[in-house]
C-alpha cells in the first residue's frame, strides 16, 4: 500500500471531471423540484442523453453536435413524463420510475450497434503557460469544456432563481400551485418548461459520461448516477450553490475510492464501490434529522398533483 | 350626484344541474360601498367571478364607465381597474411580502422601488407592513393587508372584497373599515361580499341581496334591521335554537396548565391552558382562526399526546391516551376540516363511520371488521340527521358541505359521548342545516353530556353557550357565564385583553 | 377545447378497462418502436405475446410463466400495501438479494448435510434477510424522517456489491475451478427449491405467491390493519384523527414488503437460478413496481399483472435470441406499458368534456 502514490492535485482535477455528469443532472433536477415536481426518471433521461450524444457524435464526428443531441434526447423523453403528470394527472413516483425503465431499455436498443466504438475527442482547454502552473493549472485551467459549462450553468441557475421574474414565478409555482394559478400564472406551462430543462441537463450529464468521462458506450453505464443526482438535490436543501458542493463531494468519493484501489489499499473492491451509496444515506439522514431548517427549503408543493379545473 | 361605475344587466350563468346566477341586474356607483349579501350557494361568488373575468356569463352584459365591459381573464379586469381580495388568500408563505406583491402585479417595478412604494401605501392607509418579512410569519390580519396593498398599488376603481372579516378580530375590523372609508372618500368603489349583517349595516350604504341565484332586492341596509335582511336572504322566518339553562353538574373534563410548542413552522403554541368542563354545559370557545383552535382540538382528541395529567377525564389523567382510548372512555371530537380530516374524501360513508365509531359501536372483532354493522349505523345517521345523499355507499366528497357536516356531527352524537368537542360546527353550512346541528348539540347536553364548541361565529356562541371563553394566541381566558358578556367585551378578549 | 371534470365517484367500467387498453396500446407502441429499429413489428409482437403461450415450444414456456411470475407477484403484493399507504419501497431489488444471500448462505454453510429442516429454515431466513434490509429505511424514516425512496434505492446498489463480494469471496465454491459463484443449490437436495410437479413450473415460491394474494385480499378488505393502510394512503390527516400510529404502519409496510421480497429472492436462488453469482438479480424488484401499478394495487389484479409481465419477460428472451435484440430492450416495453396505464387511468377518475374556451377557477 503506497498512499504517496496519490497526487492531491490530480485528485482534485479528476474529481471535478468525475462530478460533472452528476452535477449537470442534479442542477437540472433542482429546477424541476423547485417548480414542485419530483422526477424520479433522472436515470432514464441521463442514459438516453448518453446514447443520443454518443451516437450523434460518432455519426457526425462532432462532439458538440453530440451534446446538442443529448440535450434534445433528454428533453424529449422528459416530455413523456411531463405530459403524464401535468395533463394526465398521473402519480409522479410511478411516472418517474416508468421513465427510468423506459430510458434504460430504449437506450440499450439504440446503443446496440455502438458498443466498442471510440467517440471523437472533446475539446480540452490548453492555455499556453497558464495551464502549466503547478496545482492551479490542472485544477482550474486544463479542463474539458464540459466542466466549465457545468459551472456556468450552476451560476446561471442561481442567478435565475434569485434575481429574475421568471425565477420568482418558478419558486411561487413550487410553493403553492393553487395560489399561483389564482394569480393567473400558467402553472402547467412553467412546470413543463422546468421538466424539459431538467431533461436536457440530465441528457447533457449522460453525454458527459459517454463522451468525456469514460468515454465509451455500455448498456446501463449510468450505474445509478441519476439516483445520486436526486439525493444531491435534497442534500443541497434545494440551493444551487450547495448542489455544486454535493456533486463534488460525491464525485470525490468515487475518485478517492479508485485512487485508493490503485494505491493498493487492501479493502475489497466491492466495499469501496459501496461507499458513495452509503455516504449518500448518511447525508440524507443528517439532512432529515436537522428537520426544521431543511424542511423550510423544500418547495411546499413538491410532489403534489395540480388540477386546475374543478 | 355620483355616477354609475359598473352596471350589471341580466347576468346569467348556469352549470350542469344548477343555475348559479339568474338574470341579475344592479348598479354600483363610484365612491359607493355596495354590499353583496346572500347565503352560501346564493350565487355571490359566481357573480363576482364574472366581474373579475374568471368566468364568462352565458347571457347578459356589463358596462364599466358606460363602456361595454367583457373581461376575458383577470388580467383584463385588472387592466380596467378592478381589483379583488379573495376570501382564501393567494399568498406564498416562504416568500417575502415584497415578492408576494410583485407576483400579484403585471409589471412590478424594481424590488427596491417596490419596497418603498409598499411602505408608503401601507402607512397612508393605516395598514403597516414590513416588505421583507416572510408571509408565513404573518398573522391572518396582516396577510390580508398584503392582499389589500397588492390591490391598492394598482389604483383600482372598484375593489371587490370577499368575506374580508372572517379572519379578523373586532379591532382589526375597525381598522379595515377606516381604510375602506378612506378609499371611498377618494372615489374608489367597493363591492363588499359578506353574510355578516351587523357589519354591513355599519359600513355599507347600498346592499344587493341574492337568493338561489336571483336578485331579491337592492336596498339601504342602514334602513333595515338585521332580522329583515336575514329574512330576505333566507326567504322565510328563521328558527333560532332555544338553549336550555341547566345547573352545572360535576366536572367531566379538565385541562390543567396545558402547554404545547408549535407543531409546525407556522403553527401556534398553546400557553398554559386551563378550563373545567361541567356535565350538562356547553363551553363556547371563541377566537379568530389561527389562534390555536386546531392545536387545542388535537390535544383534546388525542392526535397530539401530552403529559398524562394535563388533561383529566373524570379526574383521571388522559393526556397520554390515543384517540381510540379516549373514544372508549366517551370523549369524542369533530375537527374543523370536514373533508380531509374529519372524513376521508374518497372513502364512502360506511368506511368513514368505521373511522371513529369502531370502538364505541363494536365494529371490530379481534381485528376483523364488521361492515354490516357499520352500514346499519351509517344508515341510522343518515336517517336521524337528514343527510341528503343517495345512500351510505356515497363517497364523502360527493356530499354538499352542509350534508357532510350533518353526517360528521351525527356520527359523533349518535355514539352517546360523555364529552364532545367540535371545532367550527356550522361554518360554510346553510342556515337550515346549521340550525339543525345546533339543536342536536343542545339536545345532547340536555341528556347530560358536556360539549366544547370552538367557533369563530360569535352569534352562534352567544346563542348556545352556557359559559364562554376566548382563545387568543394560544391563551385561554377564564370562562364566564355567557350572559355576562357584551359583544365589545368579547371583541376585546379575542384581541387579547385580560378579562 | 378539452376539459377534465372530476367524476363524483370513480368509474368501475374504466377501472377494469384501463389495463386492457394499456396492453393494447403497448402492443401498438412497441410495434412502432421495433419497426423504427428495423425489426418486423408484427413478428416482434407475436414473439413476445403469442409464442410463449401457443407456439410449438409453448409446453416449455408456459411453466416459465409461473416461474417468472411468482417472484413478481410475491414482491408486488408486499409493495402494493406500502404504496397504498403512501410508503414507497423502491428498494425491493436489494431486499430480494439480501433474502437470497441469507437463505443461500445458510444452506452453503451446512453443506453437505441433508435434513428436512434445512429448507424450512431457509424460508424463514430469506424472509428475515429481506425484512432486516427493509428495516434500514424503515427505522431511518421513523426516527429521522428520512425519505425512504432514496434510502431503499441506495441500498439496492449496496446489496449488489454485497452479492458480488459474496460470490467472489465468502460464498465462492471451493470446488469451482476458480470460477466466480457459489455451489449450485439445485444439486443440493435439502436446499433445492424443486418443482412440486415436474414440468409444471410450480415450486414453493408459486405456492407462497398464491397464499400471499389471498392473504392480502383478506387483510385489505376485512381487517383493521388493511383499513388503516387504505386510510393512511387516502387521507393522512383523517388517519391521524382515527389514531393510526404512522410509525407502526411504516414498519409494517416496509417490513412485510421486505420480507416478501426476501422470500422471493430465496426461492429464486434455491430454485430456478441456483447459484450465488453476480448475475443473479434480474430486476424483479423494479419490475414488481410496475406489476403493482398495473394490477392497480389490488391483490387479484397483481396476480394477473404478474403473469402478464412474466409473459413479456419470456417473450423478451425469445426476441433476444431470434431477433437479436439486447436483453434490456424489454424494459423499454415494460416502461411503455406503465406509461400507457397511467395515461388511461385518468379516465377512471375524470370525464373528458368538450367545452367552449373558458377560464375557470
Amino acid at each position: 500500500m503506497d498512499l504517496s502514490a496519490i497526487n492531491p492535485t490530480l485528485l482534485v482535477a479528476s474529481l471535478m471531471v468525475a462530478s460533472t455528469p452528476i452535477l449537470l443532472a442534479a442542477i437540472g433536477e433542482l429546477v424541476v423540484e423547485k417548480s414542485g415536481i419530483l422526477n424520479l426518471g433522472v436515470e432514464g433521461m441521463m442514459i438516453i442523453g448518453a446514447i443520443c450524444g454518443f451516437a450523434a457524435a460518432v455519426v457526425t464526428g462532432s462532439p458538440m453536435i453530440g451534446f446538442l443531441c443529448a440535450a434534445i434526447g433528454g428533453a424529449s423523453v422528459s416530455l413523456i413524463f411531463a405530459v403524464l403528470t401535468q395533463y394526465f394527472l398521473s402519480n409522479q413516483v410511478a411516472s418517474g420510475l416508468a421513465l427510468t425503465l423506459f430510458g434504460l431499455g430504449l437506450s440499450a436498443m439504440i446503443g446496440q450497434s455502438y458498443v466498442g466504438i471510440k467517440p471523437p475527442t472533446t475539446y480540452k482547454l490548453a492555455l499556453p503557460l497558464i495551464s502549466d502552473i503547478p496545482i492551479l493549472g490542472p485544477i482550474l485551467f486544463s479542463h474539458d469544456f464540459t466542466v466549465y459549462a457545468a459551472l456556468v450553468l450552476v451560476f446561471g441557475v442561481w442567478w435565475f432563481l434569485k434575481y429574475t421574474r421568471g425565477g420568482l414565478i418558478l419558486r411561487a409555482v413550487g410553493e403553492s400551485h393553487d395560489a399561483a394559478h389564482a394569480l393567473g400564472y400558467k402553472v402547467v406551462r412553467v412546470r413543463i418548461m422546468a421538466i424539459m430543462f431538467g431533461g436536457a441537463c440530465a441528457g447533457l450529464g449522460g453525454a458527459a459520461l459517454s463522451l468525456v468521462r469514460v468515454p465509451q458506450w455500455t448498456e446501463g453505464m449510468t450505474a445509478g448516477s441519476g439516483w445520486i443526482a436526486l439525493a444531491i438535490v435534497v442534500f443541497a436543501s434545494w440551493k444551487p450553490e450547495r448542489v455544486l458542493l454535493g456533486a463534488y463531494l460525491f464525485g470525490g468519493v468515487a475518485i478517492l475510492q479508485l485512487n485508493l484501489q490503485a494505491a493498493g489499499v487492501s479493502i475489497p473492491v466491492e466495499y469501496l464501490s459501496m461507499s458513495p451509496y452509503l455516504i449518500t444515506i448518511v447525508v440524507l439522514v443528517a439532512m432529515s434529522a436537522n428537520r426544521a431548517k431543511s424542511a423550510l427549503n423544500a418547495p411546499a408543493a413538491l410532489g403534489r398533483v395540480f388540477h386546475a379545473s374543478r | 350626484m355620483s355616477q354609475t361605475l359598473l352596471q350589471i344587466d341580466g347576468l346569467t350563468k348556469s352549470y350542469p344541474g344548477v343555475t348559479a346566477n339568474d338574470n341579475v341586474s344592479f348598479k354600483i356607483k363610484s365612491g359607493e360601498i355596495h354590499a353583496l349579501l346572500g347565503e352560501n350557494g346564493a350565487g355571490k361568488s359566481t357573480l363576482v367571478k364574472m366581474i373579475y373575468g374568471l368566468v364568462r356569463p352565458d347571457k347578459g352584459n356589463m358596462k364599466l364607465d358606460d363602456e361595454s365591459f367583457k373581461p376575458l381573464e383577470p388580467r383584463a379586469a385588472r387592466a380596467s381597474g378592478i381589483a379583488m381580495v379573495f376570501q382564501h388568500f393567494s399568498l406564498f408563505e416562504a416568500l417575502s411580502v415584497a415578492e408576494n406583491i410583485a407576483l400579484g402585479m403585471e409589471n412590478p417595478p424594481k424590488s427596491s422601488t417596490l419596497s418603498i412604494r409598499i411602505t408608503e401605501v401601507s402607512l397612508t392607509y393605516g395598514l403597516p407592513l414590513d416588505p421583507e418579512r416572510l408571509v408565513g410569519d404573518l398573522s391572518a390580519g396582516e396577510r390580508q393587508r398584503v392582499e389589500i396593498i397588492r390591490c391598492l398599488l394598482q389604483e383600482p376603481k372598484l375593489l371587490i372584497m370577499d368575506e374580508p372579516t372572517s379572519v379578523l378580530t373586532p379591532q382589526e375590523v375597525t381598522t379595515l373599515f377606516t381604510t375602506l372609508k378612506k378609499l371611498k372618500s377618494e372615489g374608489t368603489s367597493i363591492l363588499y361580499i359578506s353574510h355578516k349583517l351587523e357589519e354591513i349595516r355599519t359600513l355599507c350604504e347600498t346592499a344587493t341581496i341574492l337568493r338561489n341565484g336571483k336578485k331579491v332586492a337592492t336596498c339601504d341596509p342602514r334602513q333595515k334591521s338585521a332580522r329583515e335582511l336575514a329574512e330576505m336572504m333566507v326567504g322565510g322566518t328563521l328558527n333560532s335554537a332555544k338553549p336550555k339553562k341547566l345547573k352545572l353538574g360535576k366536572v367531566v373534563l379538565e385541562a390543567a396548565g396545558l402547554s404545547l410548542p408549535p407543531q409546525s413552522a407556522f403553527g401556534t403554541s398553546l400557553k398554559n391552558i386551563s378550563f373545567q368542563l361541567h356535565q350538562g354545559e356547553i363551553l363556547g370557545i371563541g377566537g379568530v382562526a389561527g389562534n390555536g383552535q386546531d392545536e387545542l382540538l388535537a390535544c383534546l382528541s388525542g392526535e397530539v399526546l401530552t403529559t398524562p395529567n394535563k388533561i383529566l377525564f373524570n379526574s383521571n389523567p388522559m393526556g397520554h391516551m390515543t384517540p381510540n382510548e379516549r373514544r372508549a372512555l366517551g370523549v369524542l371530537a369533530a375537527p374543523e376540516e370536514r373533508l380531509g380530516h374529519a372524513a376521508a374524501p374518497d372513502m364512502d360513508l360506511i368506511e368513514n363511520s368505521m373511522l371513529t365509531a369502531m370502538v364505541r359501536k363494536n365494529l371490530s372483532n379481534a381485528g376483523f371488521l364488521n361492515w354490516q354493522r357499520a352500514k346499519a349505523f351509517t344508515q341510522t345517521i343518515i336517517d336521524e340527521f337528514d343527510v341528503r345523499t343517495p345512500g351510505p355507499q356515497s363517497i364523502a366528497r360527493s356530499l354538499s358541505g352542509g350534508n357532510l357536516q350533518k353526517y360528521v356531527i351525527g356520527r359523533e352524537v349518535l355514539q352517546d359521548p360523555d364529552v364532545l368537542i367540535v371545532n367550527q360546527p356550522t361554518w360554510g353550512v346553510d342556515a337550515a342545516a346549521a340550525a339543525a346541528i345546533r339543536q342536536s348539540l343542545l339536545d345532547l347536553v340536555g341528556k347530560g353530556a358536556a360539549i366544547i364548541v370552538i367557533s369563530q361565529d360569535l352569534d352562534e356562541l352567544m346563542e348556545i353557550s352556557t359559559r364562554f371563553s376566548a382563545l387568543n394566541n394560544g391563551k385561554l381566558s377564564v370562562a364566564q357565564p355567557m350572559a355576562k358578556f357584551s359583544l365589545d367585551e368579547i371583541g376585546l378578549l379575542l384581541g387579547g385583553a385580560d378579562a | 377545447m378539452l376539459r377534465l371534470e372530476k367524476r363524483p365517484s370513480p368509474s368501475r367500467t374504466w377501472a377494469y378497462l384501463a389495463p386492457v387498453l394499456a396492453v393494447i396500446a403497448t402492443m401498438i407502441g412497441g410495434g412502432v418502436m421495433f419497426a423504427l429499429l428495423g425489426k418486423d413489428p408484427f413478428e416482434a409482437i407475436r414473439i413476445i405475446f403469442y409464442d410463449p403461450l401457443f407456439s410449438e415450444f409453448a409446453w416449455y414456456y408456459r411453466p416459465q410463466l409461473l416461474i417468472k411470475g411468482a417472484p413478481l407477484i410475491l414482491i408486488a403484493i408486499g409493495l402494493s400495501m406500502g404504496f397504498r399507504a403512501g410508503i414507497w419501497n423502491i428498494g425491493a431489488e436489494g431486499q430480494y438479494i439480501i433474502g437470497a444471500l441469507f437463505g443461500a448462505g445458510f444452506a452453503l454453510a451446512l453443506y453437505p448435510t441433508e435434513s428436512p429442516f434445512i429448507f424450512p429454515s431457509m424460508i424463514v431466513l430469506g424472509a428475515l434477510g429481506g425484512f432486516l434490509w427493509a428495516m434500514i429505511p424503515a427505522l431511518l424514516k421513523t426516527k429521522f424522517g428520512t425519505n425512504e425512496i432514496l434510502v431503499s434505492l441506495m441500498l439496492v446498489y449496496v446489496a449488489e456489491q454485497l452479492l458480488a463480494s459474496m460470490s467472489l469471496g465468502l460464498m465462492k465454491n471451493p470446488e469451482g475451478f476458480g470460477f466466480p459463484g457459489s455451489r449450485n443449490l439445485q444439486q443440493y437436495a435439502s436446499a433445492h427449491n424443486a418443482e412440486i410437479w415436474v414440468g409444471s413450473g410450480v415450486h414453493m415460491g408459486v405456492v407462497f405467491a398464491l397464499m400471499a394474494v389471498v392473504f392480502a385480499y383478506v387483510l385489505l378488505a376485512r381487517h383493521q390493519l388493511g383499513f388503516h393502510i387504505r386510510l393512511t394512503g387516502e387521507s393522512p390527516k383523517a388517519a391521524r384523527f382515527e389514531g393510526i400510529n404512522p410509525n407502526r404502519l411504516v414498519i409494517f409496510c416496509l417490513g412485510s414488503s421486505g420480507a416478501l421480497a426476501g422470500l422471493a429472492g430465496m426461492f429464486e436462488i434455491a430454485g430456478p437460478s441456483g447459484q450465488v453469482n453476480i448475475a443473479f438479480n434480474s430486476g424483479y424488484g423494479f419490475t414488481a413496481i410496475i406489476v403493482a401499478f398495473l394490477g392497480r394495487l389490488n391483490p387479484f389484479g397483481i396476480f394477473l399483472a404478474g403473469l402478464l409481465m412474466a409473459l413479456t419477460y419470456i417473450g423478451g428472451e425469445i426476441a433476444q435470441s431470434s431477433l437479436g435484440l439486447p436483453a434490456a430492450s424489454i424494459q423499454a416495453f415494460q416502461g411503455m406499458l406503465l406509461f400507457f396505464l397511467l395515461a388511461v387511468d385518468l379516465l377512471t377518475n375524470f370525464k373528458i368534456r368538450w367545452a367552449k374556451a373558458e377560464v375557470t377557477l
